[in-house]
């Protein structure tokens, strides 16, 4: 069965799969649709989070980043897990024994403060569409890739589906797609990795094949470093960047995923205390299954695509892959234009090497080499995996499939912390709190429709900041979100001046850091220094530097809360109540 | 009875803090420490065909991290029972 058929069945399958949950699991309170009636199982809810929280970007591009920037990876692979551990102890349990619907009304209720809850909702809305753009690009741009259809065209599709099960289920329904979703993406990201690692080290284990020994007996990762300096680039292993910026780029993501607002309300969903921190454990080992695999997918595809281009000895005369012998998973991601080759030296052989690296250039020249030959985009590590390690079409499809489930599930969970903060924060909480439950439940249902609808214009319509306010949507959640929500657990004197004061000033440095380097407003050219190491202050890159807000914002808002009243008796007993699983 | 029961809310919540405390330090010492600042020393030695720095920051981590998360269920477990605060 030809390739695009069999895409269309598994992706028409899974999709199938996807609107009958949603229709089985259709939500008929607020309660259900917004925290799924509080009646998740904890390993299911782990499974959903995982889901939730994994999106196209650790499906598609972790591998590829990893597989190109080696050591220097390990801040996405510690600092998007070792946040679970931050969000397990310090926050889950406590959220869910307050025992409500969303994060801004945790914040809004615990500092008595509308206007507390309101800076929520921008910091929760402002992370989570621009996170969402990003999703729907993911969708668009797999569709069009791989089922043949236009970009736009995959994006309606993936609007529908997103629109029926999260409209018409709300977090009930989520839920149990993510559930589904999780388990298409782990087979589709799993398999491709056993059987790569099965052919290049023997070992059926990814996660111990890494350490293993490719065919000449030497280890993959000794292997894999000599090659790259035979190149002239850095070894796999070694540490390239700063270590003051590896430091706080890991710091920033671990606290900005505690902070995300998407991740979060799902420990609200689970029945009990003691559910929302086993949940979280559930969730980790659920996604390490995909981040431990990560690493091995990325060197493994790494070693075998430049030992497909590098077939002899580095610098001998035919040591270089002809063109003409290019095998077809080459020539087929040439023609996306994801993998360009350019004849520089007119020998009919690529050459793949670091050609930016000075003290390489007459070890190039000796070779007869004029310049790096290929370009690689980091994100065909993943999808062409399979293809590479010469699989059947079904598992191909499998992979389309995932990919696709891991940019869904985090878009609905993302369009539902926007839609809930909407019905439930602004409508319910500040505009008119009157509002019955069948009003509020509708209002809900219009604001997720109304959600879905921006995010598909601006997933066709993508502003050119894009890409660059998905770190500032982890920055945003690190110096905003994460601070307050454990203040208002760990210190019973904090009260809603400090709170206030503390969000706002980690946001602005935060925003003014950001927009420094990228661009005021992200508005192109009018950053105030260039945005590389050498201009960072102290070498800490705009990426890094929610964790520098985080600190701002604990300070500032421990020394204003110091000054200003404490907090007022019932608030400090609603402190004591969410430090205990159960009154005694 | 008021001021027992809550001195025993301030003793379970000191055990708490107590349990978070030296989990964070070890969450710290195996991401910050082993898998950043001592990673390029930890390099040189190679274990099982990973040079150990490199270990502990792409593999090592994520399984300690786990490894946490359960140990502080458990602890928590108990230490609910002991107070009399769990659940059901």
């Amino acid at each position: 069965m030809d390739l695009a058929l069999t895409t269309y069945l598994i992706v028409g399958a899974t999709f199938v799969l996807y609107i009958g949950i949603a229709i089985w699991a259709k939500a008929g309170t607020t309660g259900e649709f917004y925290v799924a009636g509080k009646g998740v199982n904890p390993i299911a809810n782990g499974m959903a989070t995982a889901a939730d929280w994994m999106s196209a970007a650790s499906f598609i591009s972790m591998a590829g980043l990893i597989a190109f920037l080696g050591y220097d990876a390990s801040v996405y692979l510690m600092g998007w897990t070792g946040g679970y551990v931050l969000l397990a102890l310090l926050l889950a349990p406590y959220l869910r024994k307050f025992g409500k619907f969303t994060v801004p009304e945790f914040i809004g209720d615990r500092f008595y403060s509308k206007t507390a809850r309101v800076i929520a909702v921008i910091a929760l809305i402002v992370a989570s569409i621009t996170y969402v753009i990003g999703q729907m690009k993911g969708i668009g741009v797999a569709f069009s890739r791989f089922l043949e259809t236009s970009y736009e065209m995959g994006l309606f599709i993936g609007m529908a589906i997103v629109f029926f099960y999260a409209v018409i289920g709300g977090m009930k329904g989520i839920t149990y797609t993510q559930i589904a979703q999780y388990c298409v993406m782990i087979f589709a990201y799993t398999i491709p990795a056993v059987f790569i690692s099965l052919a290049i080290t023997g070992n059926p284990l990814p996660q111990l094949g890494l350490g293993g020994t490719v065919s000449d007996g030497t280890y993959l990762l000794n292997k894999l470093d000599n090659i790259l300096v035979d190149l002239g680039f850095s070894q796999y292993t070694a540490m390239k960047g700063s270590m003051l910026n590896m430091f706080f780029l890991t710091m920033s993501l671990m606290i900005g995923t505690a902070g995300l607002p998407h991740v979060i309300v799902r420990f609200f969903t689970v029945p009990r205390v003691r559910d929302a921190r086993l949940s979280a454990g559930w969730t980790l080992i659920f996604i390490a299954i995909l981040y431990t695999t990560a690493p091995a997918v990325g060197a493994m595809s790494f070693y075998n695509l430049i030992n497909t281009v590098q077939p002899g000895p580095i610098g001998s005369e035919d040591g270089n892959l002809l063109y003409e012998d290019v095998p077809g998973w080459f020539s087929r991601w040439q023609e996306t234009g994801l993998l360009q080759w350019e004849d520089k030296n007119d020998d009919g052989r690529i050459q793949y090497y670091d050609s930016n690296n000075p003290a390489f250039a007459p070890t190039a020249a000796e070779y007869g080499w004029e310049g790096n030959e290929l370009t690689v985009d980091r994100d065909i590590m993943v999808m062409a995996n399979p293809e590479i390690a010469q699989l059947p079409n079904w598992v191909i499809a499998l992979t389309v499939a995932g990919g696709l489930a891991a940019a869904l599930s985090t878009a609905a969970g993302l369009l539902m912390a926007i839609s809930s903060s909407i019905s439930h924060d602004l409508i319910k909480g500040v505009i008119n709190p009157g509002i019955s439950e069948k009003s509020e439940l509708l209002a809900a249902r219009i604001a997720m429709g109304s959600a879905v609808l921006v995010a598909g214009y601006l997933g066709l319509n993508p502003p050119g900041f894009a890409a660059q306010v998905v770190a500032l949507a982890f920055g945003l959640a690190a110096s905003s979100l994460f601070p307050v929500l454990m203040l208002g657990i760990f210190s019973r004197r904090m009260n809603s001046a400090g709170a206030i004061a503390g969000m706002l000033s980690g946001l602005t440095f935060t925003l003014i850091y950001v927009f420094t380097y990228k661009g005021w407003f992200f508005i192109p050219g009018t950053n105030t220094l260039p945005d590389t190491p050498e201009h960072w202050f102290m070498g800490i890159g705009p990426q890094a530097i929610g964790a520098i807000g985080a600190l701002i914002n604990v300070v500032v808002a421990t020394l204003v809360s110091r000054a200003t009243a404490p907090p007022p008796k019932d608030i400090q007993e609603l402190v004591e109540s969410i430090r205990v699983p159960r009154a005694s | 009875m008021a001021s027992s029961k809550e001195e025993a809310a301030i003793a379970y919540w000191k055990e708490n803090v107590r349990l978070l405390i030296t989990l964070l330090i070890i969450w710290f010492v195996v991401s910050y420490g082993l898998g950043i600042i001592l990673a390029p020393a930890l390099n040189s030695i190679v274990i099982a065909g990973y040079p150990l720095g490199f270990w502990f920051a792409q593999q090592g981590a994520i399984y300690a991290f786990i490894v946490l998360i359960f140990v502080y269920v458990f602890k928590m477990n108990a230490l609910d029972r002991k107070y009399d605060v769990h659940e059901e």
